[in-house]
């Protein structure tokens, strides 16, 4: 409060109305969750471009540090746990498919084991032998950045409400979006319900074994699941939802098209974008085209639907900020490594100490600009208590 | 602001139909209460308003509904959703979104409402029903009657001008009731809305009533609440008070009935004085159960906290207390299939916490809330068979113990196709196939009728005066001032009060049922009154 009078009193000067409106945007808030989706893609794409432990190592380290410095306490926010130990268990289960394989040749045996010969029909396969440095090595490596990348979409999904960014779908999206957040909800009540019946069961003696018992839990959970179902699609449509405009249907045909071919477009021109070995074309070309299909489904197809949305997440300088840094990254370290292609992937054999440019270093570490740049994220304690 | 223009409703089917001939009218401003046995169509009427039927639910409609000059007949439900507002039974059933604010909003996105008016009217909506500190609570943690509120307030933000509610008081304690109920009159009193709402309990709502719609068997008769209570075959105890005391014109309040019953107290006050309901239970006998130092916890809450309870042969034990108070986890936690962390239960000296499922059963049989949990199988003869051998009594046992409770139920017809009362019926013959020591009843009077609560509250007696103890957990006081000798009274999961039903229901405030209010203890129900007056020993 203390710090907002003297701004007031400036506030005749255009400066002192931008310095406001900055100051009003980095109030304690929830970002757009767009914005993290984005900066988290950025650096999930830096990722994906090398093998390298140390710039892998570091992307991880500034995933992390945003996470904590900006995560609230809503459930979604503590799965990042969850996507730190799949992240573990992919490493290790990479290093072990190399151990149990067997795995390139070459490089100084570490561990001696006996070869298991499997039969004629997996020919190719065999099971152990010397397990070399080099395999261990390229399994961690391999492993590390599909890691990595796991850990980038942690963090989009631990800082980002997952059903805001569902509010945010375009117009024509909407009712997929719906029906996203409906069976979301559904859910819980399902497992509810499950024990709810589980439990009553028990009053009539358990019920016996096998398909008997089996079906006195499941009937009646169905039954309880239809009725809600039906019970909730009586309240929405009794509350206005699926009011439509009036289309030709010659424009909502054409509408299907563009929005469906402009999401093949766009699978295709990421596919080629992240992966280095395609033909340029299929790169960013297809994906600018495919964007620009889309657009124009959605515009389509959204005019047919008339609805407005409380308290939108509105996209200002922090998401600019934000979504800045991860494109940044993104971008940054394809660069830096374009021109360092030494970097990419270290060699194997012989097994050396990895190096990496100043350049995609500092680009990874415009990625924990927004832990400092962007609003605090409330608790929802201090919502509820306020 | 409503009209029915010899409406009939038939659903695919359906051998007769829901609704025949219907002519109504709902002047704008007024609370109509709609009333009638389960069954006997009030739903069709209420739906048939915002055009759910037939539009949502099938079935054909002659004749014509409209409401403020359109009609439902060329309008669906959506394209009526700015003019009619509909709640219904389950309100956490008809939540889309998963906050209070946001579900508040919900209707208004729909309606296209301009950003700047949503969130106006949001925090209007928010303060008109007393809401505001709950704004950003998930819709699932929050109670009843809170629940209840942010439902009607969800629909109250497109600005209706009819509000359309089923059954909006039936689950919930008295008091979540009573701020429910002020909310909707707050609405017609000063947002002059028409409100069409169906009850069960009508005691809670009849006083603030312009007009009363009774169906019975698909007619729909409409007038004062005075004049059609007359002869009503539904009518709460302040209104048979009334006509046992021959009053006219009828009082609908508690506070009309005092200022009338004067006289009325002079006149019992000089027949023999009434002594209570006769005492069941045998002096000096052990009980049947006995449960020390209970203690059930989901997670970090403490659901019951040390509860110590003796049941009694032949006492009927009414459990009451404000939702989430503990009731249902001591239920289930006396049972044995319900958690327990500490304490004992023995009934005959066997813990039914530690026993086979099957034992447990024999020992103390439990109807749960949802009753219809307990049935999965396509007739009712077929539940009753397999009722037989859970439980390994004679063929036909469950049968005939249903013949009992509720006479001519069809054994061909679905379970879930039977009326409200006609399935916890089954589910309690089911139950008593086993044939239990102890029975309990969680929240039996929901959805029942003042028909069907009579016939429930004669089963009771009857299981006691066999010598079953019987605990009921219910919020109708109602109910329990006419079954119950004995009153447990739950807050916290402690046990607060409990002692015979004279002292503790007719003292408290919130528990005293409608007679004990209009002519003081011992008087509990119209029917108390009416064999003193007559002159019958009780």
């Amino acid at each position: 409060m203390s710090t907002a009078a003297p701004a007031r009193v400036t506030g005749g000067t255009a400066g002192g109305a931008r310095r406001d409106r900055w100051r009003t945007a980095y109030l304690p808030r929830a970002l757009h969750p767009a914005a993290w989706w984005v900066w988290a893609l950025g650096l999930a794409t830096a990722a994906s471009r090398t093998t390298n432990p140390l710039l892998l190592g570091l992307v991880i380290a500034v995933a992390t540090l945003v996470v904590v410095a900006r995560r609230g306490d809503a459930p979604w926010a503590m799965a990042f746990r969850l996507y730190v130990w799949v992240a573990v268990l992919v490493v290790v289960l990479r290093v072990a498919f190399r151990v149990v394989f067997g795995g390139g040749a070459g490089g100084p045996v570490l561990l001696d084991l006996p070869t298991v010969p499997l039969p004629e029909w997996v020919a190719g396969l065999t099971l152990f032998g010397p397990v070399t440095a080099q395999a261990l090595l390229g399994g961690f490596y391999d492993g590390l950045r599909l890691a990595t990348m796991i850990i980038c979409v942690g963090a989009a999904n631990a800082l980002a409400n997952p059903k805001r960014l569902l509010k945010a779908v375009p117009g024509a999206l909407y009712e997929v979006g719906t029906a996203v957040v409906v069976a979301l909800s559904l859910f819980p009540q399902l497992a509810e319900s499950v024990l709810r019946v589980r439990r009553a069961r028990r009053l009539r003696g358990g019920g016996g074994s096998g398909i008997r018992a089996l079906r006195g839990v499941v009937v009646p959970v169905l039954e309880d699941a239809l009725d809600r179902s039906l019970e909730l699609a009586a309240a929405m449509d009794s509350r206005g939802y699926g009011r439509t405009e009036q289309v030709a249907p010659g424009s909502r045909v054409l509408a299907g098209v563009c929005t469906v071919g402009g999401l093949v477009g766009v699978c295709v021109g990421v596919y080629g974008l992240l992966d280095g070995t395609s033909p340029a074309v299929l790169g960013a070309p297809m994906l600018v085209l495919g964007v620009g299909l889309a657009a124009a489904g959605f515009g389509l197809s959204g005019r047919r639907v008339r609805r407005t949305h409380y308290r939108p997440d509105r996209w200002q300088v922090p998401e600019v900020v934000t979504a800045g840094a991860g494109v940044v990254v993104g971008l940054g370290v394809w660069l830096a490594l374009s021109l360092d292609p030494a970097a990419v992937n270290p060699s194997l054999s012989p097994p050396v100490w990895p190096e990496v440019g100043l350049p995609a270093l500092a680009a990874v570490l415009v990625g924990v600009v927004p832990a400092v740049a962007t609003p605090r994220t409330p608790l929802t304690a201090e919502e509820v208590g306020a | 602001m409503i009209r029915f223009e010899d409406v009939t409703i038939t659903y695919a089917g359906a051998a007769r139909p829901a609704l025949a001939h219907v002519e109504l009218a709902v002047p704008e401003g007024e609370l109509a209460l709609v009333a009638g046995r389960t069954g006997s169509g009030k739903s069709t009427l209420l739906r048939a308003v915002n055009g759910l039927v037939p539009h949502f639910t099938g079935g054909h409609l002659e004749g014509r509904v409209s409401v403020a000059g359109l009609d439902t007949r060329d309008r669906p439900p959506r394209d009526l959703a700015h003019l009619v507002g509909y709640v219904g039974q389950d309100p956490l059933a008809g939540f889309v979104t998963d906050t209070v604010e946001e579900e508040l909003a919900y209707g208004m996105e729909q309606l296209a409402v301009a950003p700047s008016v949503m969130r106006k009217r949001v925090e209007e909506t928010l303060d008109l029903l007393g809401i505001a500190d709950l704004r950003r609570r998930p819709l699932r943690t929050l109670s009843g009657g809170q629940q209840q509120r942010v439902a009607i307030g969800a629909v109250l933000t497109t600005d209706p001008r009819v509000l359309v509610l089923d059954e909006p008081t039936s689950a919930l304690d008295p008091t979540a009731a009573e701020d429910v109920l002020a909310a909707v009159t707050r609405l017609v009193h000063d947002l002059g809305v028409t409100v069409l709402m169906a009850e069960h309990r009508m005691e809670r709502v009849l006083q603030y009533a312009d007009r009363l719609l009774v169906v019975d068997d698909a007619a729909v008769r409409q007038g004062t609440p005075q004049e059609l209570l007359v002869d009503s075959p539904v009518a709460p105890p302040v209104v048979e008070l009334a006509r046992v005391a021959g009053w006219t014109p009828l009082p609908l309040s508690v506070r009309d009935a005092r200022r009338r019953a004067t006289h009325l107290r002079f006149e019992l006050a000089a027949t023999p004085a009434y002594a209570g309901p006769p005492v069941r239970v045998a002096a000096g006998a052990a009980p049947v159960l006995t449960a020390s130092s209970v203690v059930v916890r989901h997670g970090q809450v403490v659901a019951v906290r040390g509860v110590d309870l003796g049941l009694h042969a032949g006492e009927v034990v009414a459990l009451m207390g404000r939702n989430g108070s503990g009731k249902s986890s001591l239920l289930w936690a006396l049972q044995g299939s319900g958690p327990r962390h500490t304490g004992q239960v023995d009934v005959g000296g066997e813990d039914p916490g530690s026993v086979t499922a099957a034992r447990a059963r024999a020992l103390v049989g439990l109807v749960p809330q949802t009753a219809a949990d307990l049935l999965y199988l396509e007739t009712v003869d077929e539940e009753c068979a397999a009722a037989d051998r859970e439980s390994d009594a004679a063929p036909g046992t469950c049968r005939r113990l249903l013949e009992r409770v509720a006479p001519g139920v069809p054994g061909d017809r679905h379970p879930r196709d039977l009326s409200e009362g006609q399935r916890l019926s089954l589910v309690l013959a089911v139950q008593l196939t086993a044939a239990p020591r102890v029975v309990l009843l969680d929240e039996p009077t929901r959805g029942l009728d003042y028909t069907a609560k009579a016939a429930l509250g004669a089963i009771v007696a009857d299981l006691a005066a066999q010598g079953t103890p019987v605990v009921v957990a219910t919020h109708d006081v109602e109910f329990v001032a006419a079954v119950a000798d004995r009153v447990v009274v739950m807050a916290e999961g402690e046990v607060v009060a409990d002692g015979p039903t004279v002292e503790v229901v007719a003292a408290s405030p919130i528990f005293a049922p409608q007679v004990a209010k209009v002519l003081g203890a011992p008087w509990l129900t119209p029917a108390q009154v009416r064999e003193a007056l007559v002159g019958v020993a009780p």
